[in-house]
């Protein structure tokens, strides 16, 4: 009973190992899921001539991947931002994105970006094309992704990408702040 | 045969305090409206602007008036007219003596200000140098105690140059005795 007991501790163990958890191909994760919000993190930098520039992420967000099991490169993402959640950790910065000098929140709800073409770069990457709609402009954004993680009907993506904020109407600070807006977001998702 | 004077003479103000005076008088006035718009405007874009703006033809005031004080004092002081009565002598040097005053120590208090903010802005002189921030201590309360002192000199700055012009005024239209006069034309050399 004892040697049974240790059997199964060890394979336990053996699948918590690091090995077990290793990131899957990319094929290897097809299916149809959905953004869990609570265990993501969407964040962006802008940086500035001097000093930490601005650092934020945003806490209300919604979004789908669809991988489909024939080709990766047809997958889909599409990711709905609510800037309202803007934060920063410091109120007037906070204010300030959300006024009409960025986000205007008060009249424009969401940032959506819709995934056009996926390109496969390697086992576990792919870098994403899609149309990214702010303040009523929309245009062309390329994200690179990673897949990071896989377990039991769930994935964790590293998404990184630079994004030109003048071309959404939000290049107020110029040149004292980049023009370029530094995303940085670690999306888990859940099979549906 | 007499020529324009550029030193100020006994008799009046030469050409170089005649411009400082009235390219100072411009850029104070100015600088004040831009203060009072900055804070009270809506669009916080253009309030973004307007305040690197100000910050800007701060520093180039500091410039202006630390050299308009070295010239005064390089320079001989016109003999106030023959009229005028002790306390009214009195006063005009102390206002002259306070607006220096007040005018060295607003630019410093801006710039403290924005070196003790916690939104930690960089200051790009007129778009093109980086102004270091001063060694202040960054934090809220620092913030706000520049704050306060700054908006209080600037009001005393406000009731300063009413209180100029008006003596001025008073000078040209009541006294009619050339005080103004000779900030408007310069004094003249006799040649030997």
């Amino acid at each position: 009973m004892k040697m049974r007991t240790a059997f199964v501790a060890a394979l336990l163990l053996f699948l918590a190992s690091p090995r077990a958890v290793a990131a899957p191909s990319l094929s290897e994760a097809a299916g149809s899921y959905v953004i869990v919000p609570s265990q993501s993190v969407l964040a962006f930098a802008v940086p500035a001539v001097s000093g930490p520039g601005i650092k934020g992420r945003f806490a209300r967000f919604e979004g789908t991947v669809d991988i489909p099991a024939d080709s990766v490169e047809a997958a889909r993402l599409t990711i709905t931002i609510y800037p309202e959640s803007v934060t920063t950790g410091q109120k007037r910065v906070d204010d300030f994105l959300k006024s009409d000098a960025v986000f205007d929140t008060r009249n424009e709800r969401a940032i959506v970006f819709r995934s056009a073409r996926v390109h496969r770069t390697g086992e576990d990457v792919a870098t994403i094309e899609g149309n990214l709609t702010a303040r009523g402009r929309t245009f062309r954004e390329t994200f690179r992704a990673r897949l990071a993680d896989s377990r039991r009907g769930s994935l964790r993506f590293h998404v990184q990408g630079k994004v030109f904020r003048s071309r959404y109407g939000m290049d107020v600070g110029t040149p004292i702040y980049s023009n370029v807006v530094d995303f940085d977001m670690d999306l888990s998702v859940r099979r549906r | 045969m007499s020529k324009l004077a550029f030193r100020n003479t006994r008799d009046g103000y030469g050409l170089v305090a005649i411009v400082f005076h009235w390219a100072l008088a411009v850029l104070i006035l100015g600088q004040i409206g831009l203060g009072l718009v900055m804070m009270r405007i809506a669009d916080q874009r253009l309030a973004f602007d307007l305040i690197q703006w100000h910050k800007s033809l701060g520093l180039l005031l500091l410039l202006l008036i630390a050299l308009r004080l070295t010239w005064r004092l390089l320079n001989p002081q016109p003999r106030p007219p023959a009229s005028l009565r002790r306390w009214e002598r009195c006063a005009s040097a102390s206002v002259h003596l306070l607006l220096y005053a007040v005018f060295l120590a607003l630019p410093f208090t801006g710039w403290a200000l924005v070196s003790a903010s916690v939104l930690g802005i960089p200051t790009l002189v007129f778009g093109l140098f980086l102004l270091p921030h001063l060694p202040v201590g960054v934090s809220e309360a620092g913030e706000s105690f520049w704050r306060i002192l700054h908006h209080l000199l600037a009001y005393t700055a406000i009731v300063l140059v009413a209180g100029h012009a008006l003596a001025a005024l008073r000078h040209h239209l009541i006294l009619k005795d050339g005080v103004l006069k000779r900030m408007l034309r310069p004094a003249r050399r006799t040649k030997p």
